[in-house]
Formats: C-alpha cells, sequence, structure tokens
C-alpha cells in the first residue's frame, strides 16, 4: 500500500506514468495530441473526471459488492464525463466541436477505471485524491509534450488557437517557428503520433537506465524497489 | 614460388556485400541515364544529393551506435537506399523533399530496426511512402519529358535545375515544366474512358514514349543484376506476370475502365520496383518459393492500389505491405532439408 504522498506523487509523474509505463488511455492520446490546445483541453478534462471518480469511488468503497464494482466505477465516472462534457460545452464550445467524440470517450479511458478499481476502492480518500490529482498530471504531461512535438513538426507552429482554452487574450501566445512551412502532414496524421510515443517511451527508459546506473555507482544507498518498465501497472 | 594451401570451400568470387550493392549500382546507370535524358538534371542532383546526405547520416549513425564506421560505410548500402529514392523522386522535389527522405530512410527506416540486414522494410521505400504521405503536392508534380521539346516544353538547364531545387525559385516558373504522369492522368481521368483520356491528353500520348524507355532502362539493368547472379528470376517474374495477368483479365472484361496491361507494365516505377525495389535481400522472402509468392503479392496489390486506391502509383505501398508478409511467407515455403523427407513448415510449436 503506497500511503506515502511522495510515493503516490512520483508514480504518477513518472515511475508508473499511465501514458509512458502503464501505456493506458492510448486512443485519445494518439488521436487528440495534434495540437498543443488540443492536448490541454483533453488532458485538463481527464484530470478533472479522474479526481472526481477517485474521490467517490474512495468514498463509497466500503459500500460497494465487490461483484458489482465494475458497473459502478463506470456508472460514477459516466457522471462525471457527462458534467464535463456539459461544462466544456458551455465554456468552451470551439474546443469541445474540435475534441468531439473524444470527450463522452473519456468514460472508456482504461487509466481512469484503471486507477479507480485498482488504487481508489483499496484506499482513503485522501491517497485516492492525490493519487487521481497526479495520474491525471503524469497523463496531461504526456498529452502536451506529445502534441508540442506533433504541432512544431506537422505544423511549424506552437500553442495555436490557445483562445480556444484560455479566452480572446490567449490568441497572441502562438509562437511561429517556421515562416511558410510547408506542413509535415506525416506528424499530424495517427502515425506520427504512434512515432512520437515510442520515442517518448525511449526516451523516459534511457532516462531510467542512466538514473538506475548512477544508483549502482553509490552503493552505499539501501536497494531499493526495482524499477518496473513497460509492465501493467504497480498494484499497489 | 610458395603455393598457399587453402581449405574448401574453394569458393573465388569475391562476394562480399559491398561488391554486391557497387553492381546494383552499376546496374541502376542506365535508368539513371534515361531519367536524366528525358527529365533532366533534376533526377542526377536528386541522386547525388541523396547520396552525400546518406553517407553522411549513416556514419554519423553508426559512430553513435559505437560500430566500426569505415568497415559498415563500404558496403554501399547507404549510397543504394539514396540512389534508389533519388530515382523514385520528381525530378524537381525541393532539397529538403530529399533530406527528410534519407532521415527516415537510414535513420528510421534502417538503423532504428538495428541497420544493415536487420530492416523489415526496405528503406527506400518507407521513406518514399512517408514523403508521399507527407508533402502530396511536391511529390506528385513530375516534370514533363524531353519528347515535348518541340511543343514549346523544355528541360531546364543545369544551373536552373539546381536553383529549382536548392534555391527558391518561384513554384510557378517550375510549374510551367511539370505534368501529370500517365498513372496520375489515368487516376484522374474524371468520367473518360481510357482510350477518351489518350485523345484528350495529347501530350500525354506523345511523352508516354520516355517512361517506354525509362522502363527499358531499368529491364536492362536488372537483366544485367540476375546475369551477374545478384539475385534470380523469381521475384521479378513472378511480380510482373502476377500484375500481367490480372490486368490482362481487367482489361478483357472492361477495356473502358482498366488500362491494358502494357500501360501497367510499362508506367510509373513498375519496371524500377520490379528488379530493384522487390528484390532486396533483406526485406523479401528468402526461399525460391517463397519469392515467387512475394512478387506475386507485389503485383496484385499493385494493381489494386493503382485501380480502387487513393494514390496513383503503387509500388511503395505494395513492397512494404508484402515485406510485412514476408516473414510468414518463409514460415511456409521452407525448402526441404537434404536428407529429411519432409519439410518442416508452418508453425508447429518449436
Amino acid at each position: 500500500m503506497a500511503t506515502d504522498y511522495k510515493t503516490i506523487t512520483l508514480n504518477g509523474l513518472w515511475d508508473n506514468n499511465p501514458a509512458l509505463v502503464q501505456l493506458l488511455g492510448l486512443c485519445p492520446l494518439l488521436a487528440v495530441t495534434s495540437t498543443v490546445v488540443n492536448a490541454l483541453g483533453l488532458g485538463i478534462a481527464s484530470i478533472l473526471v479522474m479526481i472526481g471518480s477517485n474521490l467517490t469511488v474512495s468514498m463509497f468503497r466500503k459500500f460497494v459488492p465487490d461483484a458489482v464494482r465494475l458497473p459502478v466505477f463506470v456508472m460514477i465516472i459516466a457522471s462525471f464525463v457527462t458534467c464535463i462534457e456539459l461544462l466544456m460545452q458551455a465554456f468552451t464550445y470551439e474546443l469541445y466541436t474540435i475534441l468531439g467524440i473524444f470527450i463522452p470517450l473519456i468514460v472508456t479511458n482504461c487509466i481512469i477505471l484503471g486507477r479507480a478499481d485498482a488504487f481508489a476502492c483499496k484506499n482513503p480518500v485522501a491517497d485516492s485524491l492525490l493519487d487521481g490529482f497526479m495520474m491525471g498530471i503524469g497523463f496531461t504531461a504526456v498529452l502536451v509534450i506529445l502534441g508540442a512535438m506533433r504541432e512544431v513538426l506537422g505544423l511549424g507552429t506552437l500553442f495555436s488557437d490557445m483562445q480556444l482554452l484560455f479566452g480572446p487574450a490567449a490568441e497572441s501566445w502562438k509562437i511561429v517557428l517556421v515562416e511558410d512551412y510547408v506542413g509535415f502532414l506525416f506528424a499530424i496524421l495517427p502515425p506520427g503520433a504512434f512515432v512520437g510515443m515510442g520515442l517518448l517511451i525511449a526516451l523516459k527508459n534511457i532516462v531510467d537506465k542512466r538514473i538506475e546506473e548512477k544508483k549502482k555507482a553509490e552503493p552505499a544507498e539501501p536497494a531499493g524497489e526495482s524499477r518496473r518498465v513497460r509492465v501493467t501497472g504497480n498494484i499497489s | 614460388m610458395a603455393l598457399i594451401r587453402i581449405t574448401s570451400p574453394h569458393a573465388h568470387k569475391p562476394g562480399s556485400t559491398g561488391n554486391v550493392m557497387l553492381t546494383v549500382l552499376m546496374a541502376t546507370l542506365p535508368g539513371l541515364a534515361a531519367m536524366t535524358f528525358f527529365f533532366g538534371w533534376g533526377t542526377l542532383i536528386q541522386v547525388i544529393w541523396g547520396s552525400l546526405l546518406a553517407v553522411g547520416l549513416e556514419a554519423l549513425i553508426i559512430r553513435l551506435r559505437n560500430r566500426p564506421v569505415r568497415f559498415y560505410l563500404q558496403d554501399y548500402s547507404a549510397v543504394v537506399t539514396a540512389v534508389l529514392l533519388g530515382l523514385a523522386l520528381p525530378p524537381f522535389a525541393p532539397w529538403w523533399v530529399m533530406a527528410v527522405g534519407i532521415l527516415v530512410a537510414i535513420g528510421v527506416a534502417k538503423h532504428m530496426y538495428g541497420g544493415m540486414g536487420s530492416n523489415p522494410f526496405n528503406p527506400a521505400m518507407v521513406a518514399y511512402a512517408l514523403l508521399l504521405v507527407s508533402f502530396p503536392v511536391q511529390m506528385t508534380s513530375w516534370t514533363a519529358p524531353f519528347v515535348l521539346t518541340g511543343e514549346g516544353w523544355a528541360v531546364l538547364g543545369l544551373a536552373d535545375t539546381f536553383g529549382a531545387i536548392f534555391g527558391n525559385v518561384s513554384p510557378t516558373m517550375i510549374d510551367a515544366y511539370t505534368m501529370a504522369t500517365p498513372l496520375d492522368a489515368m487516376k484522374h481521368r474524371g468520367g473518360f474512358t481510357t482510350e477518351e483520356m489518350w485523345i484528350q491528353s495529347q501530350m500525354l500520348s506523345e511523352g508516354i514514349g520516355a517512361w517506354h524507355a525509362v522502363s527499358a532502362a531499368y529491364v536492362m539493368g536488372g537483366v544485367f543484376l540476375m546475369y551477374k547472379k545478384i539475385f534470380t528470376w523469381h521475384t521479378p517474374v513472378a511480380m510482373l506476370g502476377a500484375l500481367a495477368v490480372i490486368s490482362t483479365l481487367f482489361f478483357l472484361i472492361m477495356p473502358d475502365q482498366y488500362p491494358d496491361p502494357f500501360f501497367h507494365l510499362t508506367a510509373g516505377a513498375t519496371m524500377l520496383g520490379a528488379f530493384f525495389i522487390a528484390t532486396d535481400p533483406v526485406s523479401s522472402a528468402t526461399s525460391n518459393k517463397g519469392k515467387l509468392w512475394f512478387g506475386a503479392g507485389i503485383g496484385l496489390l499493385i494493381f489494386i492500389i493503382r485501380s480502387w486506391g487513393n494514390y496513383p502509383d503503387a509500388i511503395a505501398f505494395a513492397v512494404l505491405l508484402m515485406n510485412l508478409c514476408a516473414p510468414f511467407i518463409d514460415q511456409y515455403t521452407q525448402p526441404r532439408t537434404y536428407g529429411h523427407s519432409k519439410a518442416n513448415r508452418g508453425l508447429k510449436g518449436e
């Protein structure tokens, strides 16, 4: 049981990152990360749903019979997604139309159900809340990095159309990196997302390896948990 | 006189990878010459520019991978990839198209999969497919052939071609020298029947000779390679045969809708694909029987994609799809080993 807040935070952001290590929620990850604003929009929506669902699931964890827990979790998640969908429709309508089907599809995002089942239904409320938040941040970070990579490569800009999310003042945030950029269609299309995702995972594995080597070099520290790379999550 | 005693095998042919690749490079010369003659200096510049990039990038990556640079550069495989890509690209494609192509071919398709001999896909075709998907405009503006010079079309001079590829010559100037390839015209002929298309487009029917000549040059190179025993006849014959059979079939049934088999065999990159791309020993099937299936698959896919797909030519996609199938084909076409009564085929649980 990871009750220590530092472990929960580290797990969500790095060690057990939902996108890079658990490889969950790949469908929206690959589909909407063509620009930073799309990625950020879906990321924030996922964070909110995750906080809400983890909180609720954790609160009711003692009253839900084991046999019907999954339908109950899905109902909880679906109601939060509906809330978010309505909120987005009200405040960021254009982004809502761009993201389209992928907002309702947050219900089927495996990370959210995964965290509810693997963590929230076994841990106290405060821990679950933090876990939901950190997993959401970890997921969003990968979304935004991938979105930035694809936007720079595919369109030659960065932070374009941020007004969809942050109001008219954000219109000037757009950075044009290359004038008269021809456009690299491959990066915008789904195969570009797969390649970008692969590169990010490879990068994480390299960093992990470096860290491990550094640890080995300092034998003074007692041996910690072995790092698990590319396994389906720490079920703790 | 010192007699050195050498044990068997008494092979006397220096069959190193470098030699094979040099022979392949030699065999591309007729095709390169024909392309340069009919479509201007562009192809030659693309090939040289691509080769320089490829060798540079290959050296860099091999260095990064801590392998012996000199040893690997001597196999010339990077140059072959660059030359094949250069022959496949439109002659006036801007310099960065080739740069992206080489980066993908050598960096991604070759070295990310483990380098020379380990790549499941043909690097040049991976690059071509990616470029075609990414830069449709640049990749489909093909030069008008030299045959049409009399009608006011001219192949650009060396300096002008250089400017068109590396400088910022206005696209309208190049537009004057570009026209649809026969395959492109066939694809986008609208409601015309094939016969009407040829009548409609005078230029195309006059320029088609250039394509025939280029194809003939590739066949020459291919036959030379077969004579040199660089590859066996199986892949090209199966590929061209399958393409001929299926296009004849459809031509006989609906001659209005489907072009004749000769068109399919000589248009676009069919011959380049048959003799230089599909025969890549690394990414194709291994046994002779497997090569027959592999080639036939490519031929069928070419016809299918050309006739009903979104892109005018199909060599790259067909080859890549069959590259995917090559390990599977190998599983089921393993020849009988000497001393065994039956071949050990398929997946039987090791």
